[in-house]
Order: structure tokens, then sequence, then C-alpha cells
């Protein structure tokens, strides 16, 4: 037997979102998807090269974990990071003109799609190799032990990503030490072509921390809601006790990068999701079915969320390529 | 006003594309996430899914074209409320024109066709068909499992997916999923693995998607795979192929673009090809399977779609540790391998036309390195160029310019020079990455240097 999640009741349990806040978690969905849309459509007309993967699907389980944290908890994740960088409200303008490559970019334009950070956000990166984020997150909170900070990590990681060996060996001493991480597992059932039935040998993942008496919990990643109650519970889990797992049931409706042409998933498996699951549109119908809002009003915010989304393409296909001179500098620090 | 739907840029690596397929009939309504059409890239068949709404007006480039440039218009749709006639009769030159930046999709312009040059050293390959390095990669791959039961092939997508970069096509319908094994995200893992395996006998070739992500392996390949003849007396090896593509592709940027001739080539133990033409692709996959010692080859993204003349004799085998003279010259020798190939052919076109007769010599192997061959080109020239990808610490150009030192100095007429990548992280930037990678100019500019012609 797994060790089971805490199942007391947190007080932050029973903050009860109201209507703004359920109108956020739209909003903040809702602008990754039209952002996401929008880099898609800039990588088909070559305005961004090299590899490019969207979040399109997963929307529900950054903004929930989002919603679960304060601005000083951090967030560190995969390559798979668009979502997770406009959920810690860094600027649309800035990502896609690092997706272009361009001054304004956040990393320069040096960076890319895959490598992205933000001190001020406490974002710390887009990472390109399957699984390094997990050592490089549990080792963010062992920061805040260190300094006796009340701060959580958030480490993200794919289902592929989640076989990788540096997994357990993060989980292991993240137990041992007591840090304040929580892993999610975005389980979006796929690799890259590889479903998790071909990859993993057993493909419940909360339990994959068992060994290690860390408790898990599988959530709905499709439903912000439920990611956000799982989320509040498991920020309190980390911060009296130490690591937790939560696996993240959820769906990418695009293919792997740009140029995977996804043939090894049936077409009505992904339409099923789209039209059955999303965490969008069933967000909505709980805005209007409990009247927090009316049509007109969700309508308008995604006249405002595509205008930011058009707003950020503008800026970056008009920022400025970076200055050659930019070719040697970070590479180090002056030494003083 | 009436939307231009342009030709996408489907893959980091394509310049045009066959409309291989409609989905969509003219007059048809189309919603954001439809399927407008299917496209054909440089590595496979694509839907293009509509990002706008409306009616489509008209379909400007029917299926079944080929060769369709990324960001020509192909069909137009009037938005809600528009005219469908009137958008249908408008010029699609009102669509918003490609910015510049769009350029740097295209594969390096400097990579000539190797099928131009790559039959003039070698005449006894006896029949040869025209296929890609991917191909002869592959082929070299099946004819070694058809003649060899120990062998087999594993790696991340290798067997399901055809191969992330599609080298090894058809193999899992050949050879069975016991032969041709799909593994988890795990590179130590199965390196490991596939060492032990070698341990017993077999033949492992392990791919990793890329060799970026052998990093994560290393230990297994240099520790394991590299010590364990020397460490045991001899009395096991692991006669083992590890490959994959290497250095930089196009704009993968840092964490994604690194070439690892130097490291590996460094360790002893451990032998190192990376071919250029795809004659001596086939020839030396072939040879590395055959060999009873771990054997890596580097191989590159942006030339497995480049095509030339491959033996189909089942018994064409390159040997290792043999360089090859691919331009024989007088006035300088240029010394490269892999990608670099193509640029010092270019190069020597360049100072050809200058009045510099330019030997370039593909090195094929970097471990064993053929200095025999080198030195004697230098007599002969008694100026050296080498090029490289990857960074100049340390890197193979200064291996190479030492070995002339201890070999043939007295016949040195200037220091040898070293053209490289510049020593930093690859950045993203379309910008920065060109001006981060060697090219063909920065070739001519060293030759003429080496002969004091600047
Ligand atoms: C160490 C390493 N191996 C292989 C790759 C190539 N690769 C990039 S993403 C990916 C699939 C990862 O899948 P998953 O962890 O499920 O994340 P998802 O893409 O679904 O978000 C692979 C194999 C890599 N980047 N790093
Ligand atoms: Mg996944």
């Amino acid at each position: 037997m797994a060790p089971q999640p805490p199942k007391k009741k947190s007080k932050a349990d029973d903050v009860v979102p109201n209507s703004g806040d359920l109108l956020k978690y739209y909003r903040d969905m809702l602008l990754i998807r039209r952002f996401e849309e929008k880099a898609g459509q800039m990588y088909g007309m070559g305005l961004i090269g090299g590899f490019c993967h969207l979040y399109i699907g997963q929307e529900a389980v950054v903004v929930g974990m989002q919603s679960a944290i304060t601005p000083q908890d951090s967030v560190i994740t995969s390559y798979r990071d668009h979502g997770h960088m406009l959920a810690c409200g860094m600027d649309p303008g800035g990502v896609m003109a690092e997706l272009t490559g361009r001054i304004g970019g956040l990393s320069k334009g040096k960076g890319g799609s895959m490598h992205m950070f933000s001190k001020e956000k406490n974002f710390y990166g887009g990472h390109g190799i399957v699984g390094a984020q997990v050592p490089l997150g549990t080792g963010l909170a062992f920061a805040y032990k260190y300094r006796g900070l009340q701060n959580v990590s958030l480490t993200y990681m794919g289902d592929g990503a989640v076989n990788q060996g540096q997994v357990y060996e993060s989980f292991n001493m993240a137990q041992l030490w007591k840090l304040p991480v929580i892993f999610i597992i975005e389980n979006n059932r796929y690799g890259m072509g590889t479903s998790i039935e071909r990859a993993s040998s057993t493909t419940d993942f909360f339990h994959r921390g068992a060994a290690h008496g860390i408790p898990g919990e599988a959530v709905d990643g499709m439903d912000v809601l439920a990611v956000r109650e799982a989320g509040i519970r498991a920020v309190e889990h980390a911060r009296t006790k130490g690591p937790i797992i939560l696996e993240m049931q959820t769906y990418r409706y695009r293919g792997h990068s740009m140029s995977d042409p996804a043939k090894y998933r049936q077409k009505e498996e992904v339409e099923k999701m789209r039209t059955q699951r999303d965490p969008i549109e069933n967000l909505a119908k709980v805005i209007l079915e409990a009247k927090h809002a009316d049509e007109a009003k969700l309508k308008e915010i995604d006249r405002e969320v595509k205008d930011i989304a058009s707003r950020a393409a503008e800026f970056a296909q008009n920022s400025p390529e970076p200055p050659v001179e930019e070719l040697y500098t970070d590479v180090l620090v002056e030494a003083r | 006003m009436p939307i231009n739907v342009l030709m996408p840029a489907l893959s980091p690596t394509m310049t045009e594309g066959k409309i291989a397929r409609w989905l969509k009939a003219e007059g048809d309504q189309v919603k954001s996430g439809q399927v407008l059409c299917e496209i054909e890239t440089d590595k496979a068949t694509m839907e293009v899914e509509a990002v706008d709404e409306g009616t489509l007006a008209k379909i400007l480039v029917p299926e079944g074209t080929e060769n369709v440039k990324v960001n020509e218009p192909i069909a137009i749709i009037a938005a809600d409320g528009e005219s469908v006639s009137a958008a249908a009769s408008g010029a699609p030159a009102a669509a918003k024109a490609a910015p510049a930046a769009a350029a740097p999709v295209a594969a390096p312009a400097v990579h000539a066709s190797p099928a131009a040059v790559q039959s003039a050293d070698e005449p006894d390959m006896g029949e040869t068909k025209v296929m890609t390095v991917r191909e002869a990669l592959r082929d070299g791959m099946a004819e070694e499992m058809r003649r060899d039961e120990a062998v087999f092939l594993m790696g991340e997508e290798v067997a399901e997916y055809q191969g992330a970069y599609k080298v090894s096509q058809n193999l899992l319908q050949e050879f069975g999923p016991r032969r041709v094994v799909d593994t988890p995200i795990t590179e130590q893992g199965f390196a490991g693995l596939a060492v032990g395996a070698g341990f017993m006998g077999l033949k492992p070739i392990v791919e990793f998607m890329t060799w970026n992500f052998s990093m994560q392996a290393i230990d297994q390949i240099i520790n394991s795979a590299a010590k364990t003849l020397y460490m045991s007396g001899g009395q096991m090896g692991c006669p083992i192929v590890f490959r994959g593509p290497n250095g930089a592709a196009s704009r993968v940027a840092a964490q994604h673009s690194q070439c690892y001739a130097s490291w590996y080539a460094h360790c002893p133990g451990l032998k190192v090809v990376s071919p250029w033409s795809a004659a001596d692709a086939k020839g030396l996959i072939k040879a590395a399977i055959r060999d009873p010692n771990p054997v890596l080859i580097l191989e590159n993204e942006i030339l497995y779609g480049t095509s030339g003349p491959v033996p189909v004799s089942a018994d064409y085998v390159v040997p290792i540790g043999k360089a090859k003279i691919v331009r024989p010259g007088k006035d300088v020798t240029i010394t490269a391998f892999s990608i670099m190939v193509g640029k010092a052919l270019a190069a020597a076109e360049e100072l050809a036309k200058q009045g510099i007769d330019a030997e370039v010599i593909d090195l094929r192997s970097i471990r064993p390195l053929d200095t025999e061959t080198i030195v004697n080109s230098v007599k002969k020239t008694n100026r050296l160029v080498s090029c490289e990808e990857g960074w100049p610490f340390s890197g193979i150009g200064s291996e190479i310019g030492m070995r002339m030192m201890e070999e043939c100095f007295d016949w040195l007429d200037a220091p040898v020079k070293r053209v490289h990548g510049l020593d930093i992280p690859l950045p993203y930037a379309a910008n920065l990455e060109k001006l981060a990678l060697p090219q063909a100019e920065w070739i001519v500019d060293a030759a003429k240097s080496v002969l004091y012609r600047n």
C-alpha cells in the first residue's frame, strides 16, 4: 500500500473561490490557450524556430496550482513551459519575444522556447533535458529549508520524465531531509510518441514515491478547481511535513512539438478530450450555471486575452534581434 | 479583410513542402482547430489546423502540388460576414509579407550537395544507388541485422514511431519488437543495460535521440563500455554501437546543440567516427557494428536528408581509422568531419576562384585519427586548416595541431589554423546562432591566412 495522502482538512480548504476567483482562473487558462495558438501560428510563419512545445489542453494544471501558492514560492519545469510562465505572471510579450529570439525576450533571445527564466517571478526554467529539472527543484526546496523560509518548490515533470533515475534520487533526498517540495507529474498520457503503457511498468504515478514514504495523490488535471484543492492540501503538507506527489491526469491536444504528426493516437481520442473534458469550456459552464457571470462577460474576457496575445506577437516581431555583443555576455559573471 | 492562409513551417528544418490533401473544399465553413489540409514535410505528413474562422473562399494551391515554399499563400478565408466571392477574387499578394526573420528556417546554404564530389576519391564502390544519409544508415543497420542475429537496436522512439528522425524506418516491421526495442526516457539505464547485454555477447546498437542526451549516460559509456576490457585483463569487452545525431541542428539552442567529438575521442577504449557522405554513413555503420569494441557514431541531423551514391553491395565496409581525400589540391590542406566537410568543399570552390588549390580531407574517423593521411597531405601543401563545429578548447583541432608539431613540424610553412564554433553555449536567436557556428567564409579566411594572402 502506498502511503495515503493527508486526509485532514486544512484551513485553506475552506477558502472557497468566489466569482472573482473563478473568472480569474478562466481568464488565466484562456490567456495560455490563446497565447499558445498564436505561438503555433507564428511557428508556421517561420517566426519561431527550433522546438516549440505547446501546452494546449493542460492549462488547468498550472492555473490551479498557481492559485494555491504565494508569489514567493518557486516553479520549475521542463521545456513545455509557456503556460507555467504566463501563470507565474511573466510578461506575455517577453515570453513571445523569447520565442522569436529577440532582445525583448526574457532571456534576451538567447534561450528560446525551452529555456526561459525569471528570477523576479520565481520561475527557475524552462529545461530541455528530460528529468533534469527534478533535482534542481529539490535543490530550491533545500535552499528554503536551509534559510529557514516557509516557501515551497513546485517541481513539475512529465509522465515520460518520471522514469528517469534522477527523479528517484531526488525523491529519496527530499524525504530524507523533509524538503518543502511538491513533485507535480503532468501525466498527459504520452512522452513524445510513446504512451504511458508502453513506457512504464506501472502507470499509477502518484504511487511512485511509495518506496520513500512520500504520499501521493491522483488529481483530475482537467478540472482547475480539483487541482486547486489538491494544491492547497499539498502546500500545507510540504510546508509542515515534507515532499508530496501530485499526479495530474491531463492531456495535450497538439503534437509533442510542432513537427510531430501524432500518428500514435486516434483522432477520436483527442476529439473526445477536447469536446468532453476541456478545462476551459467546463469552467465556463460552472460559471454560467451558477451565474457567476454571463456569456457577455466571458466574451469580453476572450477579447481581452486575444488582444494580449496579439500584442505579445506584435512586440515579439518588432523587438530587434539581440546585438552581436550578446554573443559573449553571460557566459560567466565577473568575479569581484 | 479576407485572410490568407500561408504555407506553414512545420519543422525546424522545413523550407518547402507538398500539399498532400485538402480536407476542406471551397465554400466550406472553417472553425479554428479544424484540419484544413495535410502537408508533407521533410520528415512527415502533418495536418494543418485552421487558426482563423470563416468560409474557405478559395484554394490557391491545389492538392498534389510539390515544393510549395514556406509562407506562400495557399488559400483564402473570408471572415464571417464577408463576401466569399469578393474574398476569392482578392489578390493573395495582400498577405503580410514574410518578415526577414523567417529566413533562418532554411538549412545552411553552404551545405553543398555531397553527391557532386563524393565519388572523386573512391573508385571501387561497385554498383551504386543514390540515397539519403538517413536511408544509408538504415540500410547499413538492416544488412547487419540480417547477417547477425546478435545485433539489435534500442532507444527512444526507434520502433513504433520509426525513429525520432526516421533513421530506423521500417526496422520494426522487418525485425519485430524483440530486436527493435523502444525504451523509456532513461538513457543511463538503457545504455548500461546494453553494455551488460554486450558482456553476454549480444551486439547492441544504442540510439541516442541526440548525442546531447548521452550526457545522462556518459558514465556508462566511459566507465563501463570503454574500460571493462582493460580492467578485466581482456576477459570481457563490449561490442556495442552508440549512435545518433550530433552537433547543432537548427535553432534548438544551447542544451540541444553540442558537438561531442572531442569529449568522446578523449577516451581510450572507445572508437569515434563521424561520417559526412551517404556512402560513408553506410560503410562506417557496418564497420562499427562488426567491430568488437565500443564504437560511437556521431551523425548529423541536417545531413540526414542529403543524398549521394551508395554502394549496393552488402560487403561494402569502410575501415575505421581511415580518412578520405574528398578534393585533391596542392596549396593548402583543410581537414573536416561531418557537416563541416560540405562547408570545407564550398570554401575550396571559393578558394579555387581566387587561384588557391585546396586539398580537403574528410577525417571520417576521429579516434583512431588517420594522422598519416594528414601528414602526407601537409608534406605536399605545407599548410593546414582544421575545421570543426565544436568548441576550440581541447578540440579536435588542438589535437591535430599538436600532432603536426610532433610529426611534420619542419614541413609547415605557417602555423596550423583552427576553424571552430565560438567558445560559448549556442544561442537561440537566429542572427547569433549564425554568427556562432563556423561558416565556409571562415575557412576561406583561415586558408588565405596560412598562405599569407590576406
Ligand atoms: C534526457 C533526454 N532524453 C530525451 C529527450 C528528448 N525528449 C524531449 S521531450 C521527450 C518526451 C518527454 O515526455 P514527458 O516527460 O511525458 O513530457 P511531455 O512532453 O509530455 O510534456 C523526449 C523523449 C530529452 N529532451 N532529454
Ligand atoms: Mg507526457
